[in-house]
Parts: C-alpha cells; structure tokens; sequence
C-alpha cells in the first residue's frame, strides 16, 4: 500500500472518527465550561470517572444508556465540585482543576478495586455496537465511514450540532458566551452570573464523562486503571485549537483522530526505517504545529480564569 | 476541647504501658510466623505480566507457605518509598519490578541487607540480596510462531506491543523466528503504541494492521484479540490464556508460569539460602515456568505436530533459542 492511498480508504476514516469520539466529548465540555470563563483541568479525571461509572453501571446490570446517564452524573457531580471551589469561592482553577483529576481517577480507580478486589482479567460488558442505519449506511464512502460507527459516535456529531445551536441561537447561550466575556453585563441584566457558570461547569463536565464512557463502552468492553491515557489534556490543547467554536472543535478534534489513525499505519508502512517514537510524536506534534498557526489569532473568552464575586469590580 | 495533644499524663502512660507489653507479648509469635512476602507492582493485579506474580504469591499464601500482602498501581516515582515502607515494617522477600526503578531499587536493598529482594529487572542482580527475574517465554513464543507461521494464508503476520523494551522484544523476536521457520515469506508488521494499558489503541493499531492484510495478529497487549475477533481473524495470546475470553480466535498462547521461580525462591528464603542470582531461568520451557497451548482446531496438524517436537527438543536441552533483545522492526 502507498503512504497516501492510506488517506483513501474508509477503514483509515472510520478509524479517525473513532479515535476522535472521545475527543470530541472532552473538547465540547471544555469548551462550555471555558466560554462561561470557567478552566476545568479537572477533565482527565472526570474522563476516568465517566469510564468507570458508565461501565460499573452496565456490569451492574443497567442498560447501556442508563451507563451512560450514570456517566454523565458522576462527571456533573466532579463539575458541581470544581464549580463550588472555582466559582463560589472563586479559588484557582488550575489548583482546583488538577485537584478533580486526581481525586476523580483515584476514586474511580478506589471503587473499581472496591467493588472488585480479585479479578484476574478485567470482566468485561457488551458495549454499544456499530449501527447499521439504512439507507445512510450505503451512501458509498460517507455510509460506511459515519454511519456504521457506534450510537454514542453519532450522539457525539449530534451534540456538536445542538451545543453550536445553544450556544449561538439561544438567549441561554448569549447569557453564556456573554458570562464568559463580561460577567458584570449579566449581572447588569438582573441574571446570576454565578447559576449560569456553575449550570455551565456541570454540563461541560458530564459531556467529559461521556467522553470516558466511550472509552469502556464503544471503543472497549471493560475497565482499565490508565486507559484514559491523556486524552483529557489532549481536549485542553484542542479548544485553544478551536477558537472555542464547536465547529473548528470538531474539526480539531478529528483532524487528530487522522493524525493518530495515520501514524499507526505509518508505523507499519515504513517502521523499518524510522524509530517507532516519531510516529508515536507525530499527532502531538502537528497538533502544537496547528496549534501555533491557529492560536495565535485565537479569540479567548475575556474572563476566562477570573472569578466574579458580587459587588467587586 | 480535648484532643491527642491534651491527652492526660495518666491515660498516656497507660497507652505507652499497654503498647509496650503489645510489642512484647508479639515477640514470640513473630519468631514462629509465616514467610512475609511482599508483592510491589506499578500496574494493577489485572494486567497480563502482574497477574501471573499475583496468582503465583496468592497460591503459595493458600498452600499456608507464606504471608502475602500487596500494592498495586505504585508509580515508578513512589516506588522507593513503597519499597522502603514495606521494609522497614520487616517483611521477608519483596517481589516486584525495577524497569522502571533499576537504580533506586538496587540502593534501597542495598540498605536493608537482610530481606531478600526479588524483582523484574533488565540489569544483572547485585550481591547480597538483590535477584532478579523475568518472563523468560521466548520458548514457546517460537513454538506459537511456528504454529502462526505454518497458519498465515496472506503471509502477513501483525503484531502489537507496549514498549519496544527487552522483555517485549525478545518474545516477539522468538515469535518470528518461529513463524520464519515455518514459512519463510512470511511479512510482519510491528506497531508499539508505548502504553502498557490503553486497549481502544491497541485495538486501532490491530485494526490498522488487519486492513494492511494481516490475518494473525500477536496480541502482546489487551485489545488487540479483541479486533481479531471483531475482524474475524486469529490472535496469538502472551504470557496469560485468554482462548476462553475469544473463543475460536485464540491459534496458540504462549504461557508464562511465575510458580517455579516464587516456590524457589520462598524455599530460598526459609533455608536462609537465598543467594541474589538470577531467577530468569525459572521461567524457562524446562523449568516449567513457560509453557504453549493451541487451539487443534485452529491450527494445522502438521504445526501442532512439529511444535510438539521442538518443545521435546528444547526440553532435552538440544535445542536453544536465542535472546534477542533487539527492537522488532516490520518487514520491508
């Protein structure tokens, strides 16, 4: 196979979307939490205990999509806390953020261990299948590529959809951009700047959890201590690289889902005369490339990292 | 408000009586206790490596040899600490992994002279109390090349692993030399996604490599049976038998048995002949400390047959495979 015909193939396309799945959750979520002026660092980790509420709650006995709402409870439940520490008392997000992410992946891993102490290979659920959605599945090319992924793929494209329309369609995510840039003119308008950033953090943090649950109930069938393996931080570089708009988030998003599914494919092709670190670097790599030419422009909500506290100017 | 610093001078002395008829009452028993063996991992009990230590330990504490307590999960930078704690709380042999901490590993045993050290290590062991050990499989690794190799109908064999590190490399060196064997236009493809546990990416480099054309993959990580199984070709299995988790994509595992090497060097530790050697020779196919299964209905007769073979051969001692510890690359 040549390099570039790699690029023409609907395998190498399916594979980017589902490396980029999870991406695109965490970088929705940041996103939110960002635009209403809130930095949650605590996405690793919150991206830990989505996986392992979501999977916990199948292995259980729940249905996949009760997973996935337990998913998205434990991330809102880690995003009222950073907002109560970052918003109501308006303490350091980076410290509060990287303060989540530890306590979310130890006590994921806490309860994973818990719950089961004796387990010599980890058990293993029936995750979500790829969908076979007629019609759409046989457009040639797109079919195959977007519509035989998983229904949690999809609810990822749809939500990009319905945070874009929110946040530039509704007077709820004109208080929201607004929040973000110039909390006073909300207060000015007789609404609480601090219910929408703290309403803002909780939503942002349970689309990061579903970005975890992808993880142990789409892209695998069980629970693993590391797997999230710094996708989280990954989300983090990705908003910047989008401008905070949900669309270039997409973009970005897959755009490193192609970097990734390409460098594995890269590895194999010609492996035999490049160290295999180069490839490993290479999605990280364009991603600081992109990163540079990109956000150097880049429109950065106004009051992101300053808290507001009534009164105070 | 009272609290620990205000406690009364009376009540402390009993409390500083009591511990010290605690501490002498225990002395007796503590002479006639078990073996205390510690098991320190910086991975949990589930992975492939950890959990054949763990299962080995744990039998030995049922069998009432010894005493077992673990920690998992220990990062590399807490690890001295762990090593250290575990110690000072006066355990017998402390198993464990130094890939991460060769050096630190070697100075703490070096301060605690009389316990006993036993760790995974790349580096030779170090006089008086420091052993190492390895999973030494490169045996059957070649009797499941052999058996992958006589398998390939497109002649393109995948393969996956975590990092490109010796105790990776010479397994999957032994592999191919096997599968060469057998077939020599065989072609291989070599990915590592430098994790020891990110199994979505394990699956995407499978994935990459089953689009590529191959249709046996060497599932040196979890999550690559799984795309075998999802693309409906064979996986060879490493160091655990997973052939009841993917049945009918499991072709041949090669097995690694941590047993003889915790039974000799517990039996070490109570003679007081504990000697910092290395153990990596109980892992061996003679040993009993590696071993092959394979699927006969997967694979083909005449490769069961000569795997058979060379297994007796290698057990006689007639033949020997190489330790090759250098990076596996994909055939150009």
């Amino acid at each position: 196979m040549e390099i570039l015909d790699i690029l023409l193939t609907v395998n190498f396309w399916a594979a980017a979307i589902r490396i980029a799945t999870p991406l695109i959750f965490g970088v929705l979520g940041a996103l939110m939490c960002e635009r209403a002026g809130v930095l949650n660092l605590g996405i690793e980790g919150i991206f830990t205990a989505g996986a392992m509420a979501g999977w916990m709650a199948v292995w259980l006995g729940c249905g996949l999509w009760t997973g996935v709402l337990v998913a998205a409870l434990a991330g809102a439940i880690f995003g009222l806390l950073h907002a109560i520490l970052t918003v109501v008392l308006g303490l350091s997000q980076h410290v509060s953020g990287i303060g989540i992410t530890l306590l979310a992946t130890s006590l994921g891993y806490f309860t994973y261990r818990t719950a089961l102490p004796n387990v010599s290979t980890p058990p293993r659920i029936i995750p979500f299948q790829p969908l076979d959605i007629p019609v759409l599945s046989d457009i040639p090319f797109i079919g195959p590529v977007l519509f035989q992924q998983t229904a949690l793929t999809l609810l990822a494209f749809i939500l990009v959809g319905l945070v874009a329309w929110l946040l530039y369609r509704t007077p709820l995510g004109l208080a929201l951009r607004a929040v973000g840039d110039n909390p006073s003119s909300i207060e000015a308008q007789g609404l609480s700047v601090r219910g929408l950033r703290i309403g803002a953090v909780v939503a942002g943090s349970s689309l990061m959890a579903l970005g975890g649950a992808f993880l142990t109930m789409s892209a695998f069938d069980a629970f693993f201590f590391g797997m999230v393996n710094g996708r989280g931080w990954i989300c983090i570089a990705l908003v910047v690289f989008a401008s905070w708009q949900p669309g270039k988030a997409l973009l970005g998003a897959l755009l490193f889902g192609a970097f990734d599914a390409f460098q594995i494919r890269l590895q194999t092709e010609v492996g035999a005369f490049v160290p295999g670190q180069v490839f490993l670097m290479m999605p990280y790599l364009l991603s600081i490339l992109a990163l540079i030419l990109v956000a150097r422009k880049a429109d950065y909500p106004r009051s992101l990292l300053v808290p507001w506290f009534k009164g105070q100017r | 408000m009272k609290n620990i610093l205000t406690l009364g001078r009376r009540a402390f002395i009993g409390l500083a009586a009591g511990a010290a008829m605690a501490i002498a009452c225990s002395g007796p028993v503590m002479a006639q206790e078990k073996t205390k063996v510690v098991g320190i991992y910086t991975v949990p009990i589930e992975q492939q490596w950890v959990s054949r230590i763990h299962l080995a330990l744990n039998a030995a504490k049922e069998r009432g040899d010894i005493d077992y307590s673990y920690s998992e999960n220990v990062s590399n930078t807490d690890y001295e600490r762990v090593m250290r704690e575990y110690a000072e709380q006066g355990a017998n042999l402390i198993v464990g992994e130094a890939f991460g901490v060769e050096k630190p590993s070697r100075a703490v045993a070096a301060e605690y002279p009389d316990i006993k050290f036993l760790m995974g290590s790349s580096l030779p062991p170090v006089e008086p109390n420091f052993a190492t050990f390895d999973n030494f499989i490169q045996e059957p690794a070649y009797l499941t090349g052999l058996i992958a190799g006589a398998k390939t109908k497109s002649n393109t064999i995948g393969l996956v692993g975590g990092y490109a590190i010796p105790e990776v490399n010479r397994l999957m060196n032994a592999f191919i030399q096997g599968a060469k064997e057998a077939n020599p236009d065989v072609k291989f493809l070599v990915t590592f996604i430098n994790s020891w546990y990110d199994p979505p990416k394990a699956k995407e480099a499978a994935f990459a490599m089953i689009d590529a054309g191959a249709d046996i993959m060497y599932a040196e990580r979890f999550g690559v049976s799984d795309a075998a199984k999802e693309r409906g070709v064979l996986a060879i299995g490493n160091v655990i038998d997973t052939s009841k988790d993917y049945p009918g994509t499991i072709l041949a595992s090669a097995l690694w048995h941590f047993e003889p090497t915790a039974d000799k060097a517990i039996a070490d530790v109570k003679a007081s002949s504990f000697k910092a050697a290395d153990f990596g020779i109980y892992s061996f196919l003679g040993a009993g400390g590696g071993s092959i299964v394979a699927d006969e209905k997967l694979a083909t007769p005449e490769s069961i047959t000569k795997a058979k073979a060379k297994e007796a051969e290698i057990k006689a001692g007639t033949l020997k495979i190489e330790i090759n510890d250098a990076e596996p690359k994909s055939t150009k």
